[in-house]
């Protein structure tokens, strides 16, 4: 029970993606303009990560080791056209913002790191718990970005239900894409800092 | 003729993938770190991005198409990129093994790369033409290799240059991009 437990928060904090484990960071500088867009990101990501580690853990014994990874391939794929067709059905605004990203979903290096990490040597609930924990650090990371990048670049924040609350005077540059880099590198090193004084 | 120039300036300095549209990070980060591991991996997605967006338009054009099935469009591409991706590899061992050498273990690499998945969706998305398509696949190609080298360039410094603590590694590299990135935004007003 105490390892499912880990393998669950080690995703959260010492573990947690993008800035531990720095890959995919593709989604993380593109959609986090917003706190809405940086929080769908990351459940969707969650959401094939969870999938895909569950059935390839399931399958780890069938998958000839040869073509693992194309098969891993296969199985993110679909859940990631699953993801774009509910999100297009159900969330249109959220789809229409995230865009390209949805369908990259597949190559984001965390999904399929992940599979060849940890789900294809591990049993089905210890995957399951790797995927939620990972899926939710990537999520929280995501909306922390997207909360300052909100805040401070567009001055105002676009809270879930429809409220606005203005906060400060923007400033444009953290909306754009240089922004985003700047951000992120402020963040890690941030990161690195809180690492140090916690550990 | 204007259209295709046009094309190429906006795909390689104001709409950089790397920079402006965030394709292709990993590589990016990952790569960067020595002048000739850039180069090759720069070599390599040029020719890689080329061919698959070629093809991919072919499949989307004649098979997706027609047959009414686009919803798996990006479960089709991504397979055709990772067969792609293994053939060249077969193709170069075989008949030109001194460039299969110098691009070798960049080729796994690429199927993950999210710029070539990324310019074969924007190739479908924008309605391009075949020789569209061409234009703007090689252009978004140089545009990754260019990033990456000069990303390469600067990061060779860093070799020599004292860092604050916290941001040594990818900390003062996403900086770094950042500032790089600002610098291609002067191009903006240009098309």
């Amino acid at each position: 029970m105490s390892t499912i437990v880990s393998e669950f928060t080690k995703g959260l904090w010492k573990e947690i993606p993008p800035f531990r484990l720095v890959l995919g960071l593709c989604p993380v500088l593109a959609v986090t303009t917003t706190m809405e867009n940086g929080l769908g990101m990351g459940l969707s990501a969650t959401f094939v990560l969870v999938c895909s580690n569950v059935l390839i853990s399931a399958l780890r014994k069938v998958i000839p080791d040869e073509v693992r990874v194309a098969c891993y391939i296969v199985v993110i794929a679909t859940f990631v056209v699953c993801v774009e067709m509910i999100t297009k059905a159900y969330f249109f605004q959220l789809s229409e913002s995230l865009g390209l990203f949805i369908p990259l979903i597949v190559v984001n290096c965390i999904i399929l790191g992940r599979a060849e990490a940890f789900a294809r040597k591990n049993g089905v609930v210890k995957s399951l718990a790797d995927g939620l924990g990972m899926g939710l650090g990537f999520t929280l990371s995501l909306t922390v970005i997207g909360i300052v990048r909100e805040v401070f670049g567009a001055g105002k924040l676009d809270l879930l239900f429809g409220d606005t609350v203005f906060i400060a005077e923007p400033f444009d540059f953290l909306q754009q894409a240089p922004g985003a880099f700047v951000v992120l590198g402020l963040m890690l090193a941030g990161m690195n800092i809180l690492g140090r004084i916690i550990d | 003729m204007d259209h295709y120039f046009e094309l190429i300036i906006a795909a390689i300095f104001i709409n950089n993938i790397l920079l402006a549209k965030f394709l292709g990070c990993c590589p990016f980060l990952g790569v960067s770190k020595k002048m000739d591991t850039a180069v090759g991996m720069s070599a390599a997605v040029v020719f890689v991005l080329t061919l698959a967006g070629v093809i991919t338009w072919v499949v989307s054009r004649y098979v997706l198409v027609p047959y009414n099935i686009s919803y798996i469009r990006t479960l089709a591409f991504i397979l055709v990129i990772a067969t792609l991706v293994q053939f060249v590899e077969l193709f170069l061992r075989k008949s030109i093994p001194v460039l299969y050498k110098s691009l070798g273990i960049f080729l796994p690499l690429i199927t993950t790369n999210c710029a070539v998945l990324g310019t074969a969706i924007i190739n479908i998305q924008e309605d391009y033409s075949l020789l569209e398509t061409i234009v703007f696949s090689v252009a978004s190609a140089v545009g990754f290799g260019l990033a990456l080298v000069l990303f390469a360039g600067i990061r060779e410094r860093f070799e020599i240059t004292r860092i604050p603590k916290a941001l040594e590694g990818t900390g003062i590299g996403l900086v770094t991009a950042g500032l790089m990135a600002l610098s291609f935004f002067a191009f903006k007003g240009m098309v």
